[in-house]
């Protein structure tokens, strides 16, 4: 997959597993931060992201300090899919 | 100390009733669903509303009606919550439950966070920027008595001047809110703070 393909795909996927109803995928800039001013995500979002990378992509985050780096926006998260997938 | 009833909202079987006036009705006869399609009706523009569990919601809804046109200046920290049901978060819990049952699913953290009825509070609270006193009570059915009494002795001991009151209930597809503001004794009253008072608004 595409890595554009890729970073559509999350933000259905983002939209869908955090219940973001009023939201549309083109609401959702590739580098716009997920988390404080951006989309505005919150602690428990956090937690839903890394369930989503679990059970869609089989990549475990092992250590929660990398969530920083990985959800900082859709980019970055399409970005470590691609350098983790198995 | 007379207190005085000065808004109330009830929801139930697809209709909203503002101080005893239909204000919105829906086809729609799931929680869900209906409770969704006042949102979009009322435009609050409160995105967080749809990442709440249905009871949540139904709170949300019918507090918005107490406190949409609500501009008193109020004390955040003396403005109070105390609501009750039968079920506490019986739907959620069993929902939560059913993502630790399936194999191959993983036990949702956005799901689990809304098995408590204080959480309903919270949402509200955090929506109006409510300090004061909070308690969710379980009863078997709406205990007027109860409810006051406790009122009561917030405004008594100096920690509120005005209260969220009432029952937010909801299992097995029904559902039922009514929620009322309770302010010192004033002029645009719509009634008395007593048991008998509460009831009859509650059965209209």
């Amino acid at each position: 997959m595409e890595k554009q393909e890729l970073i559509e795909q999350l933000k259905l996927q983002i939209i869908e597993q955090l219940n973001l109803e009023d939201i549309e995928p083109s609401d959702i800039g590739n580098d716009e931060p997920l988390f404080g001013d951006g989309l505005g995500l919150d602690s428990i979002d956090a937690l839903e992201l890394i369930v989503l990378l679990e059970k869609e992509y089989g990549i475990k985050v092992e250590d929660p300090k990398e969530g920083k780096k990985i959800f900082v926006s859709v980019t970055t998260l399409a970005d470590f899919i691609i350098a983790n997938k198995k | 100390m007379n207190l005085s009833i000065t808004k109330y909202c009830s929801i139930k079987n697809g209709k909203v009733f503002v101080d005893g006036v239909e204000y919105f009705s829906s086809n729609e006869d799931k929680l869900n669903p209906f409770i969704k399609e006042f949102y979009r009706s009322e435009k609050p523009g409160y995105s967080k509303f749809f990442k709440m569990d249905d009871i949540s919601k139904l709170g949300f809804m019918a507090t918005e009606m107490l406190l949409k046109d609500f501009n008193k200046e109020v004390s955040p920290d003396k403005f109070s919550i105390v609501l009750s049901n039968s079920k506490s978060t019986l739907v959620t819990d069993q929902n939560f439950q059913d993502t630790v049952d399936k194999e191959d699913e993983i036990p949702s953290p956005a799901i689990f966070v809304y098995t408590l009825p204080n959480i309903m509070i919270g949402e509200i609270s955090i929506r109006h920027n409510l300090k004061g006193e909070n308690a969710f009570f379980i009863n078997k059915n709406f205990d007027s008595n109860f409810i006051s009494n406790y009122v009561h002795s917030l405004f008594c001991n100096q920690k509120t001047d005005c209260c969220i009151a009432g029952w937010v209930d909801y299992s097995n597809d029904k559902y039922e809110a009514f929620v009322y503001l309770v302010e010192k004794e004033c002029c645009n009253k719509v009634a008395n703070h007593n048991n008998e008072e509460i009831n009859k608004l509650y059965k209209k």
